[in-house]
């Protein structure tokens, strides 16, 4: 049953661009995609280790910046450049994980938070490598050996691929003991180690395979949009991933990307008839409603409206 | 030398605020064990009552000031009572999402009602500086210090002196044991709320006038609260307000020093060696999150 | 052999342990008791790295533990359970033991990212221990229940499966029937010897006497932060030193 309705949506993603009747579709799908990856990223921490992480913009952002500055100055083409992307916001991920340690709950979001605020300052200040609040314009679009993926339906299936990437990391960490330990680690610290798991060193792991997925999605979104400015670390990036995950369910592997969609398309939906004011005042709404109604978020719901057995 | 003690003044002015600030967030944080992210917005509450005081009700400037206080205590204790008091047993992690989506939601909420661009508040200081031997400060400045420290000294008596101070330090100290003394933890926690909020709507009518008020001024009063807490000790009164005092001066100096560009680093880098270097003494009460 | 050599633990200007030093023979079921306040968890807490002691050793077949991480601990073969009940609540009863197999398992993030056949093997490996296990403490009915919706009882159960998962060499058991009936604490009674047999040795904390007196090769008597006796259960129930020190305590905590 699940794997056939499984199959059913590998089939839709894989022919949406053909049956998406406009190319503004295809971006939004193209945005779901990115959101997916980075959505994905930040359950690893919040929904299995239970860490929020409200600097996960500050990954994303170097993840941007890494790939648009190598392929612009240094003219590296596309996939050294994701590779470096993907190192690079690891480390920083690393970085962060070492240095917080032995901080937990709000003062872990703290350090996240001023992690993001200094990286998000040094992008407008250091005039010289990143041009400051102007930006870099120009980010070429990438390609795979003659070919160009610079049309909208050939980036949708680098975006696809990169999810599908990011959901078989997230699956296969969860489903193995390396998952039970971020999961111990979430539920009961003093526990898991009584049993021999090395809190830090999973909590480490998580931190840098978490923000290394973002690096992902960041240099993704920076040749995608062709330009990436110190906006790539806006909060409100944080907390678009943060709602999707919440909402769709943290700690399950669809939920993010179930909230990724919705929540892409839902805006999307709302931009004709509201501002964009509106829109975020009605996230706002939305999570606190959501924490208090639905505190599972909707794939553990529907989930439990399946089957009677607790899942982790 | 005289740039110095001009660039210590300037930091007192600041830190003042940041005291206001950081005193109401770690009662918060440390009496209802709630992370307030939402506390900042009650700083840009503060500024756009103050404004609004002005404009629409034509008050005079120190009504106004009174004025964003209450609108501050108002929309505090409505806070606690329809979104913390149902979920008072629920994990700080529910509480801190929860706080995060009125973060959100007032930021954009404000931003509806008075739109982006900032808005200067009119006082009715004269702009020429005082020149007090080496220093020069702003009339309107060393109001702002005056009320400030006024504010604080208030905040200590209501905590030290009176029969509420007194219920909110027992609950502090233990909740079980204040409750079983009798203290209405449901009235606390909401008198808690409100006041912390109302001294963070304070220092945003007292800093607004002196700089701009535009929708998201609340972001920064937030994380400098949430330096204030970090540097002063969590629930600690006497903490805030050196702790404050001390980010104050330390981004005058920083942007005097180093560089204006990376002012507001100051607090983020605090944040951040702070909680590396004195986790023990910060997190001790903090241990057992899960 | 586990050997503790002059263990102290002071908090600010209190002393929780002092100059305490003893053996627990290898195969054996030895017992903690005192009164309230005398130290035990503490104890625990100290060998097991949950707590830093201010003075003192201890060892494992001459190894030094102390200054080790609790998971480091463990990894070396001393594993405990905790006097208030704790299991990963919100998992189900065959994921809680699978979590604590998570010494027994072996493969890291490379092989979990590539792995395929081996991994699989692994993976049904634990699984069939897990089985093993959740059989062995008698909750295979409970399996796919999640923790926390069992009863006090089982829950403790469940603590002790998760426990044996990480396969110690050396088990503490910290209140082990604390808060049952006298049915299932003659059932868990039952699973320590059994557990002995299994060449484990056993540590534990215990308040109920029939319990400590019936299943104890050897009880270390604790006063006040100090040993105060060391001898087989019929040695210490007649000890004048351990008799004046639980009258002492009745009479102060009574």
């Amino acid at each position: 049953m699940r794997r056939v309705g499984g199959g059913f949506l590998a089939l839709i993603a894989l022919t949406l661009p053909l049956w998406l009747p406009s190319a503004y579709h295809l971006h939004v799908a193209i945005m779901a995609g990115i959101f997916g990856v980075l959505a994905l990223s930040l359950n690893l921490l919040l929904g299995y280790t239970g860490q929020l992480s409200l600097g996960h913009a500050a990954f994303f952002g170097i993840g941007a910046y890494t790939s648009a500055l190598l392929t612009l100055t240094l003219e590296w083409s596309f996939w050294p450049a994701l590779a470096a992307a993907i190192a690079l916001a690891g480390a920083a991920g690393w970085f962060i994980g070492r240095l917080s340690l032995k901080l937990r709950g709000a003062y872990f979001v703290l350090v996240t938070i001023s992690f993001a605020g200094v990286i998000s300052l040094v992008s407008v200040n250091w005039i010289e490598l990143t041009n400051g609040p102007l930006g870099l314009p120009g980010v070429p679009a990438p390609e795979l050996g003659p070919w160009s993926l610079r049309t909208k339906t050939t980036y949708y299936y680098l975006v696809l691929a990169a999810v599908a990437l990011s959901y078989a990391v997230s699956r296969r960490l969860v489903g193995s003991r390396i998952g039970r330990a971020f999961v111990a680690l979430r539920e009961n610290e003093a526990l898991a180690e009584s049993i021999g798991v090395d809190v830090t060193h999973y909590l480490v792991l998580a931190a840098v395979v978490s923000a290394a997925m973002a690096g992902l999605g960041g240099s993704l979104y920076a040749h995608y949009t062709r330009f990436v400015s110190p906006e790539v670390f806006l909060f409100s990036y944080t907390v678009t991933m943060v709602i999707m995950v919440v909402a769709g369910g943290k700690g399950t592997l669809a939920g993010p990307l179930v909230g990724a969609v919705l929540f892409t398309a839902l805006p999307e939906v709302l931009r004709a008839a509201t501002s964009w004011q509106w829109q975020m005042l009605a996230y706002g709404v939305l999570l606190v409603l959501l924490v208090v109604f639905m505190p599972r978020g909707i794939v553990p719901h529907i989930n439990a409206a399946f089957s009677r057995t607790p899942r982790p | 030398m005289e740039q110095l003690l001009q660039h210590l003044v300037n930091g007192l002015v600041l830190g003042g605020t940041y005291a206001l600030l950081g005193i109401g967030l770690t009662l918060i944080f440390g009496l209802m064990n709630v992370v307030n992210f939402a506390h900042g917005e009650f700083y840009t509450l503060g500024a756009y009552a103050a404004f609004a005081a002005l404009g629409w009700a034509g008050v005079d400037f120190f009504t106004a000031v009174l004025a964003a206080i209450a609108a501050g205590a108002a929309l505090g204790w409505l806070c606690e009572v329809t979104l913390l008091r149902p979920l008072r047993s629920e994990s700080i992690d529910t509480t801190m999402l929860v706080m995060i989506g009125v973060w959100i939601a007032m930021q954009n909420g404000e931003l509806l009602v008075w739109g982006g661009v900032a808005k200067s508040i009119p006082h009715p200081f004269p702009t020429a500086p005082l020149v007090l031997g080496p220093v020069a400060i702003a009339p309107l400045r060393l109001f702002v210090l005056l009320i400030a420290a006024g504010l604080i000294a208030a905040s200590w008596l209501l905590i030290q002196k009176t029969k509420l101070g007194r219920a909110m330090r027992a609950t502090f100290q233990d909740r079980d044991t204040a409750a079983l003394m009798g203290v209405g933890i449901g009235r606390i926690h909401a008198a808690t709320f409100a006041f912390g909020s109302a001294l963070a709507a304070a220092a945003g009518a007292l800093l607004g006038p002196v700089f701009l008020a535009y929708p998201s001024m609340g972001d920064l009063a937030s994380l400098k609260a949430f330096s204030v807490v970090i540097l002063g000790g969590l629930g600690n009164l006497p903490g805030a307000t050196l702790g404050g005092l001390l980010l104050g001066v330390a981004e005058e100096l920083g942007a005097g020093y180093i560089s204006s560009g990376y002012r507001d680093a100051v607090g983020f880098v605090i944040i951040i060696l702070v909680l590396l270097f004195r986790p023990a003494g910060l997190f001790a009460r903090q241990e057992r999150i899960a | 052999m586990l050997a503790v050599r002059n263990l102290a633990v002071r908090f600010g200007g209190v002393t929780a342990l002092e100059g305490v030093s003893f053996d627990v023979r290898p195969g054996s079921i030895t017992s903690v008791i005192g009164p309230n306040g005398a130290g035990k968890t503490t104890a625990f807490n100290a060998i097991t790295g949950y707590l830093r002691p201010t003075g003192g050793r201890v060892s494992y077949d001459g190894v030094t533990l102390t200054g080790l991480r609790p998971s480091a601990i463990a990894q070396r073969g001393i594993v405990r359970t905790f006097q208030r009940t704790s299991v990963f609540r919100s998992l189900s009863v065959e994921n809680n033991v699978m979590t604590g197999l998570h010494l027994r398992g072996t493969a890291g993030f490379l092989a979990v990212l590539l792995g395929r056949r081996r991994l699989a093997d692994e993976e049904r490996h634990l699984a069939s221990d897990a089985a093993a296990i959740i059989e062995f403490v008698g909750l295979a009915h409970r399996r796919r229940e999640a923790a926390s919706a069992l009863p006090y009882g089982e829950q403790r159960l469940v603590e002790l499966a998760l426990a044996l998962a990480a396969r110690p060499r050396v088990l503490l058991l910290d209140e082990p029937g604390a808060g049952m009936t006298g049915a299932e604490k003659t059932v868990v009674s039952g699973l320590i010897r059994k557990v002995r047999e299994q060449n484990v040795t056993i540590l534990l904390v215990e308040h109920d006497m029939r319990m400590v007196m019936g299943i104890s090769d050897t009880v270390i008597v604790l006063n006040g932060g100090r040993v105060i006796a060391e001898g087989a259960p019929a040695e210490i129930q007649a000890h004048p030193d351990v008799i004046r020190a639980y009258l002492g305590a009745s009479h102060g905590s009574a």
